[in-house]
């Protein structure tokens, strides 16, 4: 298993009470798989994927990423933000090749890396704009060429597409199902869009509301490039919807 | 500025500035030429009428020619040489030490626990309250004219560094380590750029400052510097000199902000790029 998450509980001390946020989650994401995670708000996903990233640690269990425990953040785990996290005073190129700087790659291996993630995510044209030029998309496009350019095993990301609107949402997403098909990456991907989920993943983990549990898992059986409006895919959709409502609703009981 | 649409870029790219910047600039000019025009015509009047000692309110060529005067005795140039010299010096001191100081405290909440309340004490003290204090210390030379820049300096400088550190966006911390980024890389390579502009508008906070306060320190035992050629004037009643030196003072100032402004302009292009 690349990823294992065993056990894992993680408890926020609010206004001095003890709040479980996560309870004792088992997950396990094969190489190259592509996951999402659903759930109600507050539920505890991006705990989750804060913790596998090392960015928070677990009050009890234990994450290990090809055996090895987490002890922290590391360029094993690339990570995509919700908000695009770009250095904005650093042009597309500049982002894009900020891990190879530091592993202190040639420039000669740079140039030809970002040019080719840049191509890959279609911004080859504005390689030296820097982040204040951008629209929400083409940071978003930035960010996960970031990800990808530091070539991780590891890709998490938090509603990458939560604050696009819905044209660009879908874009992405077919331009993220190519690349996936293209890198093979291990992706572990929260979302609130049931049909994204549908569309990307190779399972779908619903987490029940707060303290999150995982719920139930879906393997999704569709072809590598999906239709949205097929018959199978839509009935994938529904039978995840139905899930997900059963724990929504128990959000505002 | 802003070109945001293609007609702007087109009037900029055809006849320079756009219309209103070019009106700006225009106004600013105006208002300068009838401030000065105000200031000869007030000036001659006072020569030709004489209601008091002319003396008293001499017109800009008469302290334009009060400084050719000083110049041409070769003295001028040792003043503003002085007193550039101490601004350089104790200003500089002053942003190495804040600037020191102030990466570590923003980063360390230990050292920022330590030296935050010092420094929230000290600081709404008026600097110049402090001058005497500094005289009876290190003495009348030059130790405590330096010395009084770099104290005055310290504070604005520092406590934009602090802000410029804590403020910073802890995803933009969590994007890097993610990208691999160990401690001594977050700091060159994500802490610094991003307490920049914070840490310019400090320089710029302390570049005024030393020219305020160096001014009062020339006054209290000074051989030279434009602080000394105003006192100077004062003591034998030099009115043209006074206001030639306060003028050189106002440009240097003007000068060094401009300076800074360049450094702003050109490390910050990112904030506003074309
Ligand atoms: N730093 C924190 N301090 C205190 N409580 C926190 C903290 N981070 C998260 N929580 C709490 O933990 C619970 C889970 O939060 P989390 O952000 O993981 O939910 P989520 O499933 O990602 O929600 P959403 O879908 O709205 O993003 C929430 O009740 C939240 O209030
Ligand atoms: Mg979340």
């Amino acid at each position: 298993m690349k990823i294992r998450v065993r056990g894992l509980s993680r408890t926020f001390v609010a206004q001095g009470r003890e709040t479980p946020a996560l309870l004792d989650v088992d997950l396990e994401v094969a190489a190259h798989e592509f996951v999402c995670l659903l759930g109600p708000s507050g539920c505890g996903k991006s705990t989750l994927l804060n913790i596998v990233a090392g960015f928070l640690r677990p009050t009890a269990g234990e994450v290990r990423v090809d055996e090895r425990p987490v002890t922290g953040p590391g360029a094993d785990r690339g990570v995509v933000f919700q908000e695009y996290v770009l250095f904005p005073w650093l042009t597309v190129v500049g982002n894009v090749e900020f891990g190879l700087r530091l592993k202190g790659a040639p420039a000669a291996e740079r140039r030809g890396i970002v040019a080719r993630y840049l191509e890959l995510v279609g911004l080859a044209a504005h390689a030296e704009k820097y982040p204040v030029q951008l629209s929400g998309g083409m940071k978003q496009r930035v960010a996960i060429a970031r990800a990808l350019a530091n070539s991780p095993e590891i890709i998490l990301m938090d509603e990458p597409f939560g604050a696009l609107d819905a044209q660009t949402r879908e874009v992405l997403q077919d331009e993220l199902g190519r690349i996936q098909r293209v890198e093979h990456k291990t992706v572990l991907f929260v979302t609130h869009s049931i049909r994204e989920a549908v569309y990307l993943a190779d399972r779908v983990i619903v987490m029940t509301s707060a303290p999150g549990r995982i719920k139930q898992v879906f393997t999704i059986k569709l072809p590598e490039v999906r239709d949205r409006f097929a018959p199978e895919f839509t009935h994938y959709e529904s039978e995840i919807t139905r899930v997900v409502k059963e724990e929504v609703a128990k959000v505002h009981e | 500025m802003f070109l945001s649409s293609v007609p702007e870029m087109m009037e900029w790219g055809l006849r320079g500035a756009s219309r209103s910047r070019r009106d700006a600039l225009r106004w600013r000019l105006a208002s300068l030429a009838v401030f000065l025009a105000l200031w000869s015509v007030a000036g001659g009047l006072v020569e030709l009428t004489k209601p008091f000692n002319p003396l008293f309110l001499p017109a800009p060529w008469v302290v334009i020619g009060a400084l050719l005067d000083l110049a041409r005795k070769g003295q001028l140039w040792v003043h503003v040489a002085a007193t550039l010299e101490r601004v350089a010096v104790g200003f500089s001191a002053g942003a190495v030490l804040a600037l020191a100081l102030g990466l570590l405290a923003g980063q360390v909440r230990a050292v920022r626990n330590v030296v935050e309340p010092v420094v929230e004490l000290l600081r709404p003290i008026p600097p110049l309250a402090m001058l005497p204090l500094f005289i009876v210390w290190v003495g009348i030379g030059e130790g405590s004219k330096v010395g009084f820049i770099t104290y005055a300096t310290f504070f604005p400088m520092f406590v934009t560094t602090v802000h410029g550190v804590a403020q910073i966006d802890g995803r933009l911390l969590r994007a890097a380590q993610s990208l691999g980024a160990r401690p001594r890389h977050l700091f060159f390579r994500v802490i610094l750029p991003a307490a920049l502009p914070d840490v310019l508008t400090g320089l710029r906070l302390g570049v005024a400052l030393s020219f305020f306060v160096i001014v009062i320190s020339e006054f209290v035992g000074a051989e030279n510097g434009l602080g000394y050629l105003i006192n100077d004037g004062r003591n034998f009643f030099l009115v043209p000199q006074m206001l030639g030196a306060a003028l050189l003072l106002g440009l240097l100032g003007y000068a060094g902000n401009g300076l800074v402004r360049v450094l702003e302009r050109r490390v910050l292009r990112w904030q506003h790029p074309r």
